[in-house]
């Protein structure tokens, strides 16, 4: 038996899909390719099989989520998670705010801002810096989105290049797509006895 | 095509010599790859349930959603004789949609209070898994693409 988690924690739990993912022995050539199953690469997580289902939008989709998050230059790793995180909590997914909260921590070596964030919520008391990306990805993440430019404003006051704020934007506006199909296409679950 | 084509610079008003192009000139390698990603929900070859003038008309009605109104209107001209949809204070009767367009409401504007149920009800009524996620991932594109637009036409304001 497994139970569905509710509530954000850094402790990343399983997703588990609402739709039937699709069968790797019975998947096609197309969708082969956008899975980018090789003879060395046959673990395919049961998200990615789901996605396989559109295999067209999932070819283009996985390189470009690399490139926002992982590109160099600009925004620094940890602080493009800080966007993701952001419209995590806005869109309630669970499961994303755990992924990137966990990897955050890591690239950080620190928990102390996504402790704040999960515990404060849009009233964590973070570094300038911090506060004001977190508070943007907040606004932008909404529907409509609130950003104004005084929120631009108050980038550039804690020091964000226009190319820093470019990449956060997209950090933030993709996790507005990743949530829509975690959030909505599955269920974070933990099995039952399993620590919280 | 130039990165100043895509309908993310078209409708942000982005050009060359704008305010916000220095800054989208360091991820042009991206912003083709957003724009290939727009042209894989809006016309895919293979489209499932969903012929490509109903995904411009939901993309217009998702963009309308977020109050984006140039980017409801670049969609809806692509809609056809569904352009209609695009507008959700319209209230269409099209019995064998209406499930579907209340689910992409929800998706787009009321996304933390989507649950199970809300998948259970489509496959209740026959949508096929493969045709769900197809809806979500044109539902979470736009959303996405109109959050990328937002950012860049604060970007792009000349009063700096």
């Amino acid at each position: 038996m497994s139970r569905i988690v509710h509530a954000f924690t850094r402790n990343v739990p399983k997703w588990q899909p609402r739709v039937t993912p699709v069968k790797l022995d019975e998947a096609s050539d197309a969708q082969l390719e956008a899975l980018q199953v090789t003879p060395s690469n046959t673990k395919v997580s049961d998200y990615v099989l789901v996605l396989a289902h559109d295999f067209e939008t999932l070819k283009v989709r996985s390189p470009l989520f690399n490139a926002i998050m992982y590109d160099p230059g600009g925004l620094s790793r940890s602080e493009r998670e800080l966007g993701a995180i952001g419209a995590s909590i806005v869109n309630r997914c669970i499961y994303c705010a755990a992924v990137h909260a966990d990897r955050h921590a890591k690239i950080e070596q620190n928990t102390d801002v996504t402790d704040r964030i999960f515990a404060a919520g849009k009233d964590a008391d973070l570094s300038p810096r911090d506060k004001a990306i977190f508070d943007f990805s907040l606004k932008l993440s909404e529907c409509p989105p609130k950003v104004a430019p005084t929120d631009l404003d108050a980038l550039r006051a804690a020091g964000l290049s226009d190319s820093e704020v470019l990449d956060l934007v997209l950090s933030t506006a993709l996790f507005g797509w990743a949530n829509r199909l975690m959030h909505v296409l599955g269920d974070p679950v933990r099995n039952q006895g399993e620590r919280a | 095509m130039s990165i100043f084509k895509t309908t993310a610079m078209s409708v942000a008003g982005v050009s060359a010599d704008s305010p916000a192009a220095e800054a989208v000139l360091t991820r042009v390698a991206t912003l083709d790859m957003n724009q290939a990603a727009e042209d894989a929900v809006l016309t895919p070859v293979e489209i499932g349930a969903w012929s490509h003038e109903l995904r411009a008309a939901f993309a217009a009605r998702i963009a309308q959603l977020n109050g984006d109104e140039a980017l409801a209107q670049r969609y809806a001209a692509r809609a056809g004789d569904i352009a209609a949809l695009a507008d959700p204070e319209a209230k269409l009767a099209i019995p064998e949609l209406d499930h579907v367009i209340a689910f992409m409401d929800k998706v787009a504007g009321q996304t933390r209070q989507v649950e199970a149920g809300d998948i259970t009800a489509l496959q209740e009524a026959k949508i096929s898994d493969a045709d769900i996620v197809r809806l979500v991932e044109l539902n979470a594109f736009v959303s996405h693409q109109v959050r990328v637009i937002a950012g860049l036409r604060l970007l792009n304001r000349s009063d700096r």
